[in-house]
């Protein structure tokens, strides 16, 4: 299932040839749009030659509706796909900042690259430029590292924004796209036949544009239509990939494993306790939070879980297999990355620490001190927990 | 090397190439496309080798190159190499290799490659206050909905609209 990890399945050489292959294609592309020119680039802003903002929406929704397209249909797992992370103030004035760069400047940072390749001076002063400008950015963050790091929103989608569904928005921005395209159109004309006997016209007469509107308008629908999987549905996909960790018990952890970890400073543990609330009432570990099953279902719900860094991990307690089971099927197609069972909850933990003591301190059952391990032989348990792997945010520009 | 160079392609032809592309970076590496992450990697390279030990002061130049790290050591990097060398390919195809200068009639070529430099500076530091580029944060979280690259797409037309009038001389023809 998409997307696969060419890092992890070639190897890092192998990797890096893919990065490069897709790096091949990506400035292929924009040299055809010839955007290795930036008095090409910058007429994009004197209204002359909008081919900046065809190509770029085109290569937007192009893009997004595949990724769309093939989530809806089970082939990609959205969950795995990285969406930068939003800082929205920071990114509106970063934003406006590259606004007057590329209109001083004629380029972006991946046109300078073409630009540069295709043996253009200003574009390679330009490229130049940029290294300056990202070393004086770093000396001077010092100065408003606080704004630079406010309004904060991982993985934050324009649909969650809107409230609407992924599908809904997707055809919204397919339709923007259309009416943005059109206006290009027309102000193209009115610019290019000023002056001249041509009688400009609401119309748009080339048969292939019209054509291919429709296509993406079509596909944005079935987009719509077909919608996103629920995390039901996406188990009932994904299962192949993720029961083995369940069948070799690689993903359930022995209570001397909890114990450890929630002692390490450097991980985030989140411990969800799916028992009855009057059972956790009774007695529960400390910083634990009781859910329901049904609460793993809700997006609002799972996105902290999904979005924790790198070193957050997610413990889950349960009086039996099939509830805690289910659970971590649930939030794992949801993008929980290192995501764990307590091995038979909380059945053993008196009998293991009960009457305990360390320091000459009885043990907290609810908190026990890192200390207790040392009153169990070294190989008292196997750990399983891994920390790790990629964060599914902020792709390459971070 | 051919004398006469190609016309370009139609620029929704060309986008969509670029989403194919897009989406492929996306299915294959999880990540979309990037520059500006490359080129901060670049920079910080580049003044480990003459000053290494501000490379390990400044914070955001250690994350990417303190001490034993190398920061070409990055997918990021492979990616711009690939796009350097497709854009020189492309160019090469299609009789676009050539030595030049391009700019408006009404500047000279010092002025040019001067406001090339500068426009590259605010660009660079711009590219990483917005935390990418056009290619990563416009069209990679662009295609994903992520909000803030939408945000951040409004805001780099409506930068280089706003003060467009102000610099038409160096485009004026």
């Amino acid at each position: 299932m998409l997307p696969v990890d060419v890092s992890v399945e070639l190897g890092k050489a192998g990797g890096y040839a893919v990065f490069f292959a897709i790096g091949v294609g990506f400035g292929i592309a924009l040299e055809l749009a010839g955007f290795g020119d930036s008095r090409r680039l910058a007429a994009q802003f004197y209204l002359k030659d909008m081919s900046v903002l065809k190509t770029m929406f085109t290569g937007i929704i192009v893009a997004c509706l595949l990724i769309f397209l093939s989530s809806g249909v089970g082939l990609l797992d959205f969950s795995q796909i990285a969406v930068n992370q939003t800082f929205l103030w920071p990114g509106i004035v970063g934003g406006v900042i590259m606004g007057f760069g590329f209109i001083i400047g004629g380029y972006c940072p991946g046109t300078s690259l073409v630009a540069t390749a295709s043996f253009k001076i200003d574009g390679l002063f330009f490229l130049v430029g940029t290294i300056l400008g990202a070393g004086l950015f770093g000396d001077s963050l010092p100065n408003f590292e606080y704004f630079w790091n406010s309004s904060f929103t991982d993985r934050l989608l324009v649909s969650d924004w809107l409230g609407w569904p992924i599908g809904a928005t997707v055809f919204a921005v397919t339709i923007m796209a259309m009416v943005m395209f059109y206006g290009a159109e027309k102000v193209e004309e009115f610019f290019l036949f000023k002056g001249t006997d041509h009688v400009w016209s609401w119309k748009i007469s080339k048969r292939p544009y019209l054509i291919g509107a429709a296509i993406l308008v079509a596909v944005a629908s079935m987009v719509w239509i077909i919608g996103q999987p629920d995390p039901i549905r996406k188990w009932k996909i994904m299962e192949s990939q993720y029961s083995i960790q369940l069948s070799t018990r690689a993903v359930f952890i022995h209570p001397l494993e909890y114990v450890k970890t929630y002692n390490e400073s450097t991980v985030k543990l989140v411990t969800l306790d799916l028992r009855p609330s009057p059972a956790f009432q009774a007695f529960h570990l400390t910083g634990s939070e009781n859910v329901k099953l049904n609460d793993l279902l809700d997006a609002k719900v799972v996105a902290p879980l999904a979005q924790l860094p790198s070193q957050g991990v997610v413990v889950l307690i349960a009086d039996n297999d099939s509830l805690s089971v289910k659970a971590w099927k649930y939030l794992k197609v949801q993008g929980v990355i290192n995501l764990y069972i307590l091995e038979n909850g909380l059945h053993n933990w008196d009998s293991l620490f009960a009457g305990k003591t360390v320091s000459e301190k009885a043990v907290n059952l609810a908190a026990p001190p890192a200390g207790v391990l040392q009153l169990f032989p070294k190989d008292a348990y196997s750990p399983k927990i891994k920390i790790g792997s990629k964060k599914r945010s902020g792709g390459l520009c971070g | 090397m051919k004398n006469k160079p190609n016309p370009v392609k139609n620029p929704y032809f060309a986008g969509a190439i670029l989403g194919v592309v897009l989406y492929s970076a996306f299915a294959l590496t999880h990540s979309g496309l990037g520059a500006s992450g490359a080129i901060s990697r670049i920079q910080v390279a580049m003044t480990k080798l003459f000053w290494s030990s501000h490379v390990d002061r400044v914070g955001a130049f250690a994350a990417m190159g303190a001490g034993d790290r190398n920061p070409l050591d990055h997918p990021s990097v492979f990616l711009l190499l690939g796009t350097f060398a497709g854009g020189m390919l492309s160019a090469w195809l299609n009789g676009r290799l050539k030595v030049e200068i391009f700019k408006g009639s009404k500047i000279s070529n010092k002025q040019r490659l001067f406001f090339a430099l500068l426009g590259g500076t605010i660009m660079g530091y711009g590219a990483r206050f917005a935390r990418g580029c056009t290619s990563g944060q416009a069209l990679s979280g662009g295609a994903v909905l992520s909000l803030g690259s939408w945000a951040f797409m409004f805001s780099v037309f409506i930068g280089g609209y706003a003060i467009a009038y102000f610099v038409r001389r160096l485009w004026a023809d």
